[in-house]
């Protein structure tokens, strides 16, 4: 699984912009296997562009990310990095589940066909093979009778754990989720989570940027608090919530509790 | 002023219930050139179009060129440049070995129709959310299969029924191909007309005829494409038999005036 690091992400000094707009400026994170970390932060701080990075649906501008060990987007030529080719970014992007925050499921084809489309037509697995996982996946997210129902006959809730099982079906060494449950009525917010706290405890390596706190108080065994493109504050929930040392933390935390 | 023409009513009758053999090569031809040239047209609108979205600024060059020379001139034009381009022997296309002045003629016509295709496309492909191709890449598909099976297949909804619309324009276009001498419905009902020395109009309402019999039978087979693929989607499930009374009250245009572009002199 992981590679000599130790880690199954890796981020030093990552730097991205737009345009003239510096979003990212120096970002440093290492995530151990098994491990749940919770990215927290005003809008605009760079959060959700971070997590697209990890899979290089972002470019990044410095510095470097590495997954099982392996630089993302880029691999090595002597001592520089040049930009990798699309055919090993497509590989190493199999390895890395990414949730979205509105699910994007593929809506001409039902739940079970969302979750065996990958596994079938990028890792080659036998089809009645993938249809006997897919269904294990999405009885696992309590969808096991929708298996044939067509995402716009899903609710919300549905499609994001439909959406969590379709990655999970990759059999990834790691999740990312953006902000899973911001698109989704406050009812069904819950039976999304649960299923994430479960993926956690499960042992699940996962990165979730996130407004829920109570989840992160939870399932979390580290929260990152981002601040203007930097990572100004982390550690477990425990202390992290109840004695925040930076002020911009305190901020924002006495604002969302 | 207002021109009382006598048509010969029998001659119109005649031409459409015992029509000949050449009549009947004519009509072949005619069916042939269409479908070729809109399958081509298809191939490089699609190619076009993927040009077009190239993050390679010669492809987006070509891609923009290619537009700008062939919808920017008459296709009449367009043939008669391509008749005289291709060599004086028979060419091999499409598994086929059609005579030149049909190959000029398909590959001019479809060539012309590439431009408008990738305007279709492009608009079906850009109608689906960026989300969609995301998704396809984060599960590790790759731009070209993330295309075919993600984005393509949900566009066709966009694209069909402009496209329906742009076959139905095609084999009307078609019969410009007269001018290089390729035998097909005008060219036959010409001959026709040219070697009775009358000015009656009877062959042309008859070929008229058998050009809105081409037409209608494709709004037909458009309809139940477009059903199957509103079936499939779960969109609006109308019947067969309301899109077929729909054919004819609103001329087959289901989503014309939606297109601006076939706006085409």
């Amino acid at each position: 699984m992981s590679a000599e690091s130790g880690f199954v992400m890796r981020a030093v000094e990552v730097h991205k912009r737009f345009g003239r707009l510096h979003v990212l400026r120096g970002v440093s994170l290492d995530v151990k296997p098994r491990e749940t970390v919770c990215i927290i932060g005003a809008s605009g701080s760079g959060k959700t562009t971070f997590l697209r990075c990890i899979n290089h649906l972002e470019k990044i501008d410095g510095g470097l990310i590495e997954v099982n060990g392996h630089p993302i987007g880029y691999r090595r030529r002597g001592e520089k990095l040049v930009e990798d080719r699309e055919r090993s970014i497509s590989r190493q992007r199999t390895e890395i589940g990414f949730v979205f925050q509105r699910f994007n499921l593929f809506p001409h084809k039902t739940a079970l066909q969302n979750v065996i489309e990958a596994p079938v037509h990028v890792r080659g697995v036998a089809k009645n093979q993938a249809v006997a996982d897919a269904e294990k996946l999405l009885t696992r997210v309590g969808l096991g009778d929708k298996k044939d129902a067509y995402p716009g006959k899903l609710s919300g809730g549905q499609q994001q754990r439909v959406a969590i099982a379709r990655s999970l079906a990759m059999k990834p060494a790691l999740m990312l989720f953006d902000e899973p449950t911001s698109a989704l009525d406050p009812e069904v917010t819950g039976e999304v989570l649960d299923v994430m706290e479960e993926l956690a405890h499960e042992g699940t390596t996962m990165i979730v940027v996130t407004h829920e706190m109570g989840f992160a108080k939870r399932a979390a065994d580290r929260v990152v608090m981002m601040d203007e493109g930097v990572i100004i504050e982390e550690g477990p929930p425990e202390h992290f919530f109840e004695s925040p040392t930076h002020e911009r933390t305190k901020a924002f935390l006495s604002k969302i509790l | 002023m207002f021109i009382a023409v006598a048509v010969n009513w029998h001659l119109v009758w005649t031409r459409i219930v015992n029509p000949n053999g050449i009549f009947a090569h004519a009509l072949w031809v005619t069916i042939y050139i269409s479908i070729v040239a809109q399958i081509l047209g298809i191939a490089l609108g699609l190619l076009a179009a993927l040009m077009r979205m190239s993050s390679f600024r010669p492809f987006r060059f070509i891609s923009g060129l290619y537009v700008l020379l062939f919808r920017g001139t008459p296709v009449l034009v367009q043939i008669m440049i391509f008749y005289l381009m291709i060599p004086g022997r028979s060419l091999n296309l499409l598994l086929f070995h059609p005579p030149e002045t049909i190959a000029a003629g398909i590959l001019a016509l479809g060539i012309n129709e590439g431009a408008y295709m990738r305007e279709i496309f492009r608009a079906g492909i850009d109608s689906i959310d960026r989300g969609q191709m995301e998704a396809a890449k984060s599960l590790g598909m790759r731009y070209g299969m993330a295309m075919r099976r993600i984005v393509l297949p949900q566009a066709a909804r966009v694209i069909v029924p402009p496209l329906g619309n742009e076959f139905n324009n095609m084999m009307k276009t078609s019969s410009l191909v007269t001018i290089i001498g390729v035998y097909e419905l005008f060219t036959d009902a010409q001959t026709f007309q040219s070697n009775t020395f009358s000015r009656d109009i009877a062959p042309f309402i008859a070929v008229a005829f058998w050009y809105l019999v081409l037409t209608s039978i494709w709004s037909f087979i458009q309809a139940m494409i477009e059903r199957k693929l509103a079936v499939s989607e779960h969109g609006d499930e109308i019947s067969l038999r309301e899109r077929a009374v729909a054919i004819w009250t609103e001329g087959g245009g289901m989503v014309r005036s939606a297109w601006p572009w076939r706006a085409r002199a």
